[in-house]
């Protein structure tokens, strides 16, 4: 079911007036996606409330998009078990799911001798992490496995597990499946306040109030500010640390096959040469902190850098055009745990500051919520057999609806998105209400010439359906 | 008009990718000089390429000895191929070229796989979009190429924004303006990074901005807004700052050829062109695939396209009849960048290196004077005084070169550079 209309007016009116849900989930971020999925299949009645006309508008928006091992967190943090219980749910779900899975593997290489001397140590961290097929490889056999490698190339580490997704579809069925088991979505739906009264949560929402027993903030970049809020105060502080990239060309694709990842810092991840599931080659993020937790702007000095980096690392980028370029902004907080707090006495758990490895993370992070909040004996009933909605396919490897009988005319001629594929976006309970949504949800735009040849035609199609429409009819003949 | 299903109807002799006016006029050509079955695959609901939506003349002085509107022109050339026997499939993307003359074509019904004996690419060129220019500020909507408004307006009614500011000065960047008017759109301001307008007669062109304010010397920082645009930041000729409120940013010329079969394929690609590498009969490196149009290099009008798209089908006619030379011959030819920023044809088969196109094609990346010059292992073999400008064709006679080369053995390079100062 999903609501369109406000909830409950000030008079107390509505469709879902007097309702009370099992459980308020607030955001619809890959880690609110993944919450509401889990939470409906262990039978709780779910509400996902969401702020943004769509899904995905924060900082699941834009990130590497790589379904990561944990070879590289911390041990024993909650993180790594977290992202573990992630991956290999993941795959056991992949199938039934549709999702993509691109096990390409990862170097982490070195590139001087100080570089190559912290390899050992990486390895030795990823056997600790139970991460074991990791091992370490020599600048011979790299640069047979990766010939398009810089020869600058010192040695590497392998990964082997380490691969790549589709970043808005695989959150997208999640919610989707919640939603085909009984959970109800609320877009547009800013929670301002509340009020915990006699086992009930009253939340103050920007399109009425929610009743629910317990609630679960997975607000992300505004993880922090929704504790103060509604609970008066927060454990953590967002500091969004903001990641740029660079998106070159298709045709750079195969000139690396694994994600080439550097030796890490204490502060980031560093900056990876990465495919995409779409067909691209990318380089960053950055990671540059600010106080704005919506600024997701690029600057040039920033992608030159990123294109420099990428072109020291695989040469053959330099005759490569760049096709896109793009900045997402991590919630990260004071430290790089994860902060999953509970406040029992008052039924509310926050899931926050879910720096860089949300992506991985989500399914396993939901289960660990789970556990948390059913640690008193079991809350629910467990669906028995319940609905297992598939993802749509936007991987060029994949059976894409341009390939398959009677879709009706390729709108996007670069990335051969579909008049049905976009009618399918522009219908139903996760309806595209914006440009950004339609791109997550069918890639249209999101090709060399962005726009250049299918805005019109995107733009008669789109009509009636954006909040804010991309064009208006000039009415002069 | 319905055309035969591509599958049916007998081998396919010559397919068009794409149905501009090069791609047209190859195609008439070809069945003037008596091929059999000629098609042109054009992945737009109709065919015509970018004239369809220049609401605006100038077109068709060379084809129809007249001045048209883009419309009508790409109406006309349309009719004329058709009359001339060409079968035009629109709605057909291809989206892979293999070796040798296979096409993988993507349809309303799915996909197909044809196979020509010839395959002509004529796909023309597009502006760089916001990403490849790499501006900085937030990800707004509102920036737009030039072509994608000019879609908006001629061909859907519909307009994007109402005070946008025009970056860029070429050509394309007036019919920007004159597509503005005609929606009842007011443009602010036209920035152009260089010291003067990059577009030929200026001043002829001047009464057409109509209150549009020129900014030469200024530059594009920032684009700023939320959700939509709400203004630039702009650096002057004396570096000082300032903002400009605008609700749309036009993002005009920066030409690129739409080379993306070539890219994606095994055809090979000059970088300084962004198009495929061909020889003086527009071969490419695959022998049974030509290329013609803008997407041979950036950028000529249509007329000129389309001289070039009737000449590619005369070439084409005679490879079929045996008549070109092989194409394993060849020496190339190499453009000194920076002041130089590319040569076009990039070979030239032998022996006959002074047949097939008139004329090499060069650009200058920046205002020189002095002396065109080109080099081999020998020295100078050919030289010209030269004042030339960014964006205005340089043209260098094949016959002229041919001399100088006759003695040059395959695989050789024929490099041209700029001598500033030298007469
Ligand atoms: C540059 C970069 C690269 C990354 N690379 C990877 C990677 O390769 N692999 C990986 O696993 N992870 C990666 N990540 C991390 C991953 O993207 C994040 O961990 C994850 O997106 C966090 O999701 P979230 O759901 O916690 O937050 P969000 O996506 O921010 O979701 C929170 C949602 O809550 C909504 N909301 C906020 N306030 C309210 C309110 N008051 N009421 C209602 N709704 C509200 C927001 O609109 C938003 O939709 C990367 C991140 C970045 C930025
Ligand atoms: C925005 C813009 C404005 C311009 N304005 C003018 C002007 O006012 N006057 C002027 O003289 N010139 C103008 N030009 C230059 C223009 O390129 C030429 O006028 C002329 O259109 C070039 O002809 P062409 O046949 O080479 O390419 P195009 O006209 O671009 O035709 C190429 C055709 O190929 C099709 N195509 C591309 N890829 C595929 C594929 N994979 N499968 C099937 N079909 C495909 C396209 O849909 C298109 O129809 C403009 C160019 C642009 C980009």
């Amino acid at each position: 079911m999903t609501l369109q209309q406000p909830i409950q007016s000030a008079q107390g009116s509505g469709p879902a007036a007097g309702a009370t849900f099992d459980v308020a989930v607030i955001g619809a971020g890959v880690v609110g996606c993944a919450m509401a999925r889990r939470f409906a299949l262990e039978g709780a009645h779910v509400a996902v409330l969401e702020k943004a006309p769509d899904i995905l508008d924060g900082a699941s928006k834009a990130n590497s998009a790589i379904l990561h091992t944990g070879f590289d967190a911390p041990a024993g943090s909650l993180e790594l078990a977290c992202v573990q219980e992630g991956y290999r749910e993941y795959l056991e779900i992949r199938h039934d799911l549709g999702l993509v899975h691109e096990r390409s593997g990862a170097f982490v290489v070195a590139w001087d001798e100080a570089q190559l001397g912290a390899l050992e140590a990486i390895r030795a961290h990823a056997h600790a992490n139970g991460v074991t097929d990791v091992q370490i490889v020599t600048a011979r056999e790299l640069r047979t496995r990766e010939p398009n490698l810089s020869h600058a190339a010192l040695g590497a580490v392998e990964v082997p597990g380490e691969g790549i997704i589709d970043p808005w579809s695989a959150p997208q069925v999640y919610l989707e499946q919640a939603l085909a088991n009984g959970a109800s979505l609320l877009t547009g739906c800013e929670v301002t306040g509340g009020r915990f009264d006699a086992g009930v949560w009253h939340l103050q929402t920007t399109t009425g109030v929610l009743k629910a027993r317990h609630v679960i903030n997975c607000a992300g970049l505004y993880g922090d500010l929704v504790d103060q809020a509604v609970l008066g105060c927060a454990a953590f502080r967002i500091t969004p640390r903001k990641g740029q990239f660079v998106v070159f060309d298709k045709a750079a694709r195969d000139l690396v096959s694994a994600i080439i990842l550097p030796v890490p810092t204490e502060r980031t991840k560093g900056v990876v040469v990465f495919r995409t599931v779409f067909g691209n080659l990318a380089v960053g993020p950055t990671a540059e902190d600010q106080q704005s937790r919506s600024d997701a702007s690029t600057d040039e000095a920033a992608l030159r850098a990123l294109i420099a980096d990428g072109i020291a690392k695989v040469p053959a980028l330099e005759h490569m055009p760049v096709t896109a370029t793009y900045a997402g902004l991590r919630p990260a907080s004071e430290e790089k745990e994860y902060r999953i707090h509970t406040t029992p006495d008052r039924n509310w758990i926050t899931v926050g500051g879910i720096r860089s490895t949300g992506l991985s993370g989500a399914l396993g992070i939901a289960r660990h919520v789970y556990r948390l909040y059913s640690q008193d004996g079991p809350a629910h009933e467990r669906l028995e057999n319940p609905v297992v909605p598939k993802a749509r396919m936007l991987a060029e490897s994949g059976p894409r609806d341009w390939k398959c009988d009677d879709h009706g005319e390729i709108v996007c001629h670069c990335e051969l998105v579909t008049r049905r594929e976009i009618e399918a976006a522009l219908a139903g309970p996760l309806a595209a209400r914006s440009l950004a949504g339609l791109k997550r949800q069918t890639r249209v735009t999101m090709g060399r010439c962005q726009g250049f040849f299918c805005t019109a035609r995107l733009a008669e199609l789109s009509a009636g359906h954006f909040d804010r429409p991309l064009a208006e009819e000039t009415g002069d003949a | 008009m319905r055309e035969p299903a591509l599958n049916r109807g007998g081998a396919i002799d010559v397919a068009v990718i794409g149905g501009g006016p090069a791609g047209l006029a190859a195609a008439t050509e070809l069945k003037r000089a008596g091929i059999g079955r000629v098609v042109v695959l054009e992945r737009e609901q109709e065919a015509g390429g970018i004239p369809r939506h220049c609401g605006h003349p100038p077109f068709g002085m060379r084809e129809f000895g007249r001045v048209l509107r883009g419309p009508v022109y790409a109406a006309r050339l349309v009719a004329r191929a058709r009359r001339a026997g060409v079968e035009i499939h629109t709605g057909a993307s291809v989206v892979e070229a293999r070796p040798g003359g296979d096409l993988l074509l993507a349809v309303a019904r799915g996909v197909q796989e044809i196979s020509a004996r010839r395959v002509i690419c004529a796909t023309g060129v597009r502006e760089r979009p916001r990403s490849a220019r790499l501006i900085s500020g937030a990800r707004v909507a509102g920036v737009l190429n030039t072509g994608a408004l000019q879609s908006l307006v001629y061909l859907k009614r519909l307009r994007p924004f109402r005070r946008p500011v025009i970056v860029g000065s070429e050509l394309v960047a007036f019919s920007a303006i004159m597509t503005c008017r005609h929606a009842g759109i007011r443009p602010v301001a036209m920035i152009e990074p260089g010291p003067r307008v990059t577009a030929r007669w200026p001043s002829a062109l001047f009464p057409r901005l109509a209150g549009v304010r020129l900014m030469t010397g200024t530059r594009l920082l920032e684009i700023t807004g939320e959700g939509a645009v709400s203004g630039v930041v702009v650096e002057g000729p004396g570096g000082e700052r300032q903002r400009i409120a605008c609700d749309g940013v036009v993002l005009s010329g920066r030409f690129t050829p739409e080379s993306t079969l070539a890219r994606s394929g095994h055809l090979q690609v000059d970088p300084a062109t962004g198009g495929p590498v061909v020889d003086q009969w527009g071969r490419c490196s695959d022998a049974a695939y030509f290329a013609t149009g803008n997407l041979l290099r950036p950028v000529e009008t249509a007329g000129w396209s389309w001289r070039e798209g009737r000449q590619c089908g005369q070439h084409v006619a005679a490879d079929l009849a045996g008549n070109l030379p092989r194409e394993d011959a060849f020496l190339r030819l190499e453009a000194a960048g920076p002041a130089l920023k590319y040569v076009m044809p990039q070979r030239l088969s032998l022996p006959h290196a002074a047949a097939g196109m008139k004329d090499l094609q060069l650009r200058v990346g920046r205002e020189v004077r002095g002396a065109l010059v080109a080099v081999n292992e020998q020295g100078v073999v050919w030289r010209e005084k030269i004042h030339a400008r960014p964006e205005r064709r340089l043209l260098v006679p094949v016959g002229e070169i041919a001399a100088g080369v006759a003695a040059q053995p395959s695989g050789s390079r024929l490099v041209f550079e700029i001598r500033e100062g030298a007469g």
